[in-house]
């Protein structure tokens, strides 16, 4: 079991025919992930990769062919908002953008239709999903993890890799990992995954990567006290951050004095964490 | 980006939102005859980009040209904040009844724009949220439909505004809602909207803070970028695509990614060290990019180490040391260099530093030791 993909999973991958595209597609396709179709306006017709996967217009067509189930975003900043807009149009039930970058107000435009519609949204920003041994979705690399029973949430997007390198280091697999990109407006959400893992057979422990900003990880904290039985284990990077120079008072007012490293710690200690110190700490908290 | 008080009300006045008449100066003389020209009783206010301003004495109320050149002159002597004030607004006084706040930000956590306003305006709004927040109306916009009328009257309803105020402050509600689309702000502020004795609404201070990833479609305002306000070292930094903030440690960071490159900074202080910077040089940096970065690392004198920490995913570790190598090249450095490379063609990458004489490191604790070792030597 996992969460999210696994090897049913049919990939669209808008933006196929660019650089990073192109690369991630192979490296997927390299993994076993069933990518079926990519989508690039102007080049439906075409096929790239050895002529194994078809190109499309637009992601109606895409879907309409392939039955495509999940779509991978490679899509430049300046064309991310149509692209989330089009495969919510099509009716992809979960949309992963890769692409960072993306402007606010674009994103908070771009989930409020994507809520209408009941489309799930990964990113942006993020390095999209792994389920070890059966599908990738997104750039993390191939190699650096193994299928087993920690789900693994995560903010970022290299300090995710320096994780799972370290449990895979230590002999521990994953049954999913999510990361759920570091932009102020994005889609699932810490929570969102943690209730995923708690329902997920397989998973018998979380590990949770956040970082300063925002609320996201006191709210996680506060889901995991009244909701959780799995344990979970967690970093927070930005403790030695310095504060940034605050211009206006509207940010202070929506978000008084919270989004610290020492609140997020302290919270989730609150709700029964362990805390790591240092990423490379993690498997040791685990056992 | 930060836009400057006056560059954020010329803004406001395109939309329709009423300012004072005014103008800025950059010397002392030229305040005066800004003044002159206004009749004299003038209001000269510092241009910093950062919060406090008033409270620091930068803000003064002049009655004669001849005071208005005395506190510019002063003014322009000042430093807030660590800023140096470069500027100053000349601003026609204002008879002032009320002072309102009035602004719109987003609200990461509603994932939407919220619209605030409260009749206790002024420089204590903050004290205001914290002890009072039922004295702050907010309105929580729907980015598809836009700010509606009634949600301007509720505002002004919520805050007592009187009825015959009503029309002019939904037109500068509506103003400040186009302000914040057609900009792409993340923030629009009026702080305070003022009550006049002559009984019209204006707005005396303006904030804005513009989302820099929507730049591209508004060049105009990607020129209102002030880089005197701004580190050097950084202006040069964004050149490259790098993310840089400099801090007072010895040990240089250079990492891919925001998240590894806090959690290494992180790690070094844990470990004893301090880091004398943040620096993620991004997905798929470059050579040239890499070696820009070494570049500004070496400028700071306060460095005696420095720390590489790369996980190759889209960024390659054999692209990332050939950088390394390029900048060493054309900077001779006796600085010890602890390398972490892991990922993506870590092994070359490895391979072509072997000969750099550069500390290697297998973990993020072995190099956050082995780095924070270096200083100490």
């Amino acid at each position: 079991m996992s969460i999210l993909i696994n090897k049913k999973t049919r990939l669209l991958v808008q933006g196929v025919t660019g650089n990073e595209g192109l690369f991630h597609t192979q490296q997927m396709l390299a993994y076993g992930t069933k990518v079926v179709a990519g989508v690039t306006p102007g080049k439906g017709g075409d096929w790239v990769l050895d002529d194994k996967i078809p190109v499309f217009d637009s992601c109606r067509a895409a879907v309409d062919a392939t039955g495509a189930n999940v779509t991978v975003i490679f899509v430049p900043s300046r064309g991310a908002p149509d692209a989330m807009f089009e495969a919510a149009d099509a009716g992809i039930p979960l949309i992963v953008c890769i692409t960072e970058g993306v402007p606010v107000q674009d994103m908070m435009r771009v989930r409020e239709y994507l809520d209408q519609k009941k489309v799930r949204l990964l990113g942006p920003n993020c390095p999209g999903l792994l389920t070890p041994g059966e599908s990738k979705v997104g750039i993390i690399p191939n190699n650096i993890a193994i299928p087993g029973n920690v789900g693994v949430v995560s903010r970022s997007g290299t300090l995710t890799y320096e994780v799972l390198y370290a449990l895979m280091q230590n002999g521990m697999g994953v049954t999913t990992c999510v990361g759920i990109g570091g932009d102020p407006i994005n889609g699932t959400n810490f929570i969102d995954c943690l209730d995923l893992f708690e329902s997920d057979p397989r998973t018998e422990m979380v590990v949770m990567i956040g970082e300063i900003g925002g609320t996201d990880e006191e709210k996680a904290a506060q889901f995991i006290a009244a909701n959780m039985t799995k344990p979970v284990v967690s970093f927070i990077a930005g403790q030695t951050a310095p504060p940034g120079k605050r211009m206006g008072h509207a940010g202070a007012i929506i978000e008084g004095g919270a989004g610290t490293a020492a609140d997020k710690v302290k919270a989730l200690e609150a709700a029964g964490v362990k805390v790591a110190r240092y990423p490379e700490e993690i498997p040791s908290l685990l056992k | 980006m930060k836009l400057h008080e006056y560059q954020s009300k010329l803004i406001f006045a395109k939309y329709g939102i009423p300012i004072p008449k005014g103008r800025v100066a950059a010397t002392a003389s030229e305040a005066r005859h800004i003044a002159e020209e206004l009749g004299g009783r003038v209001v000269i206010k510092s241009q910093v980009l950062v919060g406090g301003r008033g409270k620091a004495g930068g803000i003064r109320v002049a009655k004669s040209s001849k005071e208005a050149e005395e506190f510019a002159t002063q003014i322009l002597a000042m430093e807030i904040k660590g800023l140096p004030v470069r500027k100053v607004l000349v601003d026609e006084a204002a008879n002032i009844d009320q002072e309102i706040y009035l602004g719109i930000t987003n609200d990461r956590a509603a994932r939407r724009p919220v619209l605030m306003a409260s009749a206790a305006g002024g420089v204590e709004i903050e004290e205001v949220a914290r002890t009072s927040p039922e004295k702050i109306i907010k309105i929580h916009i729907d980015p598809l439909l836009g700010l509606r009328d009634f949600q301007a009257r509720d505002i002004a309803v919520g805050i007592d505004l009187p009825k015959e105020y009503w029309k002019q402050f939904a037109e500068i509600c509506r103003g400040l809602w186009r302000t914040y689309v057609e900009c792409d702000a993340t923030l629009a502020e009026i702080n305070p909207l003022v009550i006049l004795k002559e009984k019209h609404l204006m707005a005396l201070d303006g904030k804005m803070l513009v989302d820099d990833n929507a730049l591209f479609r508004h060049a105009d305002l990607a020129e209102m970028r002030d880089v005197d306000e701004e580190a050097s070292i950084e202006t040069e930094a964004r050149k490259y695509g790098l993310s840089f903030i400099k801090l007072d440690g010895q040990i240089g960071c250079m990492v891919n990614g925001a998240g590894l490159a806090m959690a290494t900074m992180d790690i070094v202080k844990l470990f004893g060290g301090e880091p004398a910077n943040f620096l993620d040089i991004g997905g798929g940096a470059s050579s040239d990019k890499v070696a820009a970065a070494l570049r500004i690392i070496l400028s700071d004198k306060n460095v005696k180490a420095i720390l590489f920490n790369v996980f190759g995913g889209i960024t390659r570790c054999d692209e990332v040391a050939r950088g390394i190598l390029s900048a060493l090249k054309e900077i001779k450095s006796n600085i010890p260099m602890v390398v972490r490379l892991v990922g993506t063609n870590a092994e070359e990458g490895r391979k072509l530093l072997a000969d750099a004489k550069m500390i290697t490191a297998e973990s993020l604790v072995d190099a956050a030791k082995k780095s924070v070792a270096a200083t100490k030597a």
